[in-house]
């Protein structure tokens, strides 16, 4: 019978079957940060327990660093104590610590694919909602809670139910201005925040198989804000040569051995999705949110919708305004869903010779020390710095507020993050997520402006 | 993992829709804090008024909804971040049951993993307990009876809802994973010779 990709991976990685529709899994791959890792590891030491498969783990700080320029880890210290966690408890278990300032540090989920420590056809978890960005690998990953963290540690297993599939494809040429940030906050507009819960999502069609992989890396990024923990890309050439030569990708003979096995991972013709939908790409323009659930989305030639009130008052708008021309305060650049080499080319693209506005505090925040090393050696830092964009330092920044680092109460934030909830860049902070070109063109123009008008 | 079997409660009707764990609990709570202590955060960015009194608008705030062990809440209770922090937030404020139409996933699993107990019923439903709670303030009480796999309502009709045969007997027994998978640990040895066999590249890359 014909297979799907999740179905394929799923049953390969069963261990024993639980009954009431639970296996426990074996996961290939465990990945873990500053904010959770450290007291994972303790906790689960404290139990009795030991890491079962130490090599199988990749820890990195990134949610509680700083990012500000020439920063190290004394600069926000409550970081600094969950950094010292991390480095004592991986050292004592021999699990990889990829440290700050170092080759390979990073956002988990940008540092995690450019080590080739994500590969198609495995499973992994770690414990951050946003494990589902790697899925665009063919891999699949998923995001726990700490005590599925502990579990996954203690003994490189978790029990899970199987969640159903649904498939997603995106049809056609792809539209002036409009990239796969476009393409997923589209999706998550027209199909909702809930309407892949319970699902494991794969991404398919045309215009899914002429993206490249860091754009299939935020397409699979937003699975999570449309409720599933589960996104994935079938892999092909584009993902096997994006994998050749990695620091842990498969190695001469073995090499040959997993591109055999990962030629076979793609879903069968014909197999089965419980749901299916498909999107056009004539459809999609550039969008921008409005509200503070990504759902709540429109395009920037749009308008601002009545119906939630309290998401209105909080983000300052009214009922029937334009969303272009909205005054912005500050612009993110950054974060696991749009913080790789293509997405700082592509805002330093639009810049143009233009400056950011005056009144305008604008960040681009690399996702990691070898993104940060890559755009330095072609000159993007120099091109952002000369428009009046800050440089800064590898980590979640902006996107997390856990390090010390926020958007002003009141303030107006363009960012290029993935979530616009009540209070995620800073208390009172006002956040409107759309993608790189559009957080630069809104950086230039002081206001959320169309894309489309500034190239 | 706190055992749980029957609780009899006020309902507090929460009803919004997209409550995400960043509301439940704010991600500078739980930089640099453990399990416990994290009640008085919950929902803070509600809860309080800029001078850190009570906002009275807030359900739980009100008279005979303080403190209650019971929540009703709307589609996708719990979604986005997989913080685990929501969950002990939550149960630090006394929460011992949350009924939704739907919720996160990961914020689901979560719960099973303490001994918060989510239920899902239709909204219909959720409208009703809180219809009835708010008829007869101060002495509507529901009964969540996990046991029987029964919601009763304050004027006493019994709903049944469905709930994993596997995460009701640990939530039962206040069973820990860990242990429970441990007993699978030949199954587990034998499944790795087999596949670092079968797979070697799987496991060279990374040794």
């Amino acid at each position: 019978m014909a297979k799907t990709m999740f179905d394929k991976i799923w049953d390969s990685r069963v261990v024993a079957d639980l009954g009431d529709g639970w296996s426990l899994l074996y996961l290939d791959r465990v990945l873990i940060h500053d904010l959770s890792g450290g007291r994972a590891i303790r906790e689960v030491l404290d139990a009795g327990h030991g890491v079962a498969e130490p090599n199988k783990v990749f820890a990195v700080p990134d949610h509680a660093v700083s990012s500000r320029p020439g920063r190290d880890e004394t600069t926000f210290p409550i970081g600094e104590k969950l950094l010292k966690s991390l480095r004592e408890t991986t050292g004592k278990t021999g699990v990889r610590l990829f440290d700050l300032g170092r080759p390979g540090h990073g956002i988990v989920h940008v540092m995690a694919p450019e080590l080739g420590v994500v590969l198609p056809g495995l499973t992994l978890a770690c414990g951050d909602s946003h494990t589902c960005t790697n899925g665009a690998m063919g891999c699949m990953a998923f995001g726990i809670g700490a005590s599925e963290l502990g579990h996954a540690l203690a003994t490189q297993t978790l029990p899970q139910r199987r969640p159903r599939t649904m498939r997603i494809r995106f049809e056609g040429a792809r539209p002036p201005g409009v990239t796969a940030k476009d393409m997923i906050l589209h999706a998550i507009g027209r199909l909702g925040t809930a309407a892949g819960t319970g699902y494991a999502i794969e991404y398919a069609g045309s215009a899914v198989e002429a993206l490249e992989i860091e754009e299939r890396l935020t397409l699979c990024n937003l699975s999570i804000e449309m409720g599933a923990k589960i996104g994935m890309v079938a892999p092909d050439d584009k993902t096997f040569a994006y994998l050749q030569g990695r620091d842990f990708a498969p190695k001469a003979a073995q090499w040959a051995a997993a591109l055999a096995e990962w030629r076979a991972v793609p879903s069968d013709p014909g197999a089965r999705f419980d749901v299916d939908h498909l999107i056009r790409m004539d459809d999609i323009a550039p969008q921008i949110t409005w509200g503070t659930s990504p759902g709540q989305v429109a395009p920037i030639t749009g308008f601002v919708p009545e119906g939630d009130a309290a998401a209105l008052a909080y983000m300052g708008l009214e009922p029937g305004q334009k969303l272009a021309g909205t005054k912005v305060d500050w612009v993110f650049i950054g974060s696991c869903t749009n913080s790789r080499l293509s997405d700082l080319r592509a805002a330093a693209d639009i810049i143009g010779g233009r400056h950011v506005a005056a009144h305008v505090t604008a960040w681009v925040v690399p996702g990691s020390e070898t993104v940060k090393r890559e755009a330095e050696a072609e000159g993007l830092h120099t091109r952002f710095l000369e428009a009046g964009f800050e440089w800064r330092e590898p980590g979640c920044a902006l996107c997390v507020a856990a390090n010390g680092e926020q958007v002003p109460a009141g303030a107006r934030c363009v960012s290029t993050s993935n979530r616009n909830f009540v209070g995620r860049q800073g208390t009172g902070a006002r956040t409107h997520l759309a993608s790189p070109a559009m957080a630069a063109a809104a950086a230039l123009a002081g206001a959320l402006v169309d894309v489309r008008e500034m190239v | 993992m706190e055992s749980f079997s029957s609780i009899t409660a006020t309902a507090v009707p929460f009803l919004r829709q997209n409550v995400d764990t960043d509301v439940i609990i704010p991600i500078q709570r739980l930089v640099g804090t453990g399990r416990t202590g994290l009640g008085p955060y919950a929902f803070e960015r509600l809860r309080y008024l800029p001078d850190g009194s009570d906002n009275p608008q807030f359900p739980l705030n009100q008279p005979g909804y303080k403190g209650s062990q019971l929540l009703l809440a709307d589609e996708n209770f719990g979604c986005g971040s997989s913080r685990e922090g929501a969950v002990w937030a939550l149960m630090g404020m006394g929460v011992r049951c949350v009924i939704a139409p739907s919720f996160g996933d990961i914020f689901f699993a979560n719960c099973f993993q303490n001994g918060l107990l989510p239920v899902r019923l239709p909204i219909a439903v959720i409208r009703q307990i809180a219809e009835e709670t708010e008829a007869s303030p101060g002495n509507a009480r529901t009964t969540v009876d996990l046991e029987r796999r029964v919601v009763i309502t304050p004027t006493g009709t019994e709903i049944p809802f469905e709930v994993d045969t596997r995460k009701r007997e640990a939530m039962l027994h206040g069973l820990d994973d860990i242990a429970l998978t441990k007993r699978h640990a030949e199954a587990i040895a034998a499944w790795r010779e087999a596949d670092r066999a079968a797979r070697p590249w799987a496991w060279d890359s990374v040794a």
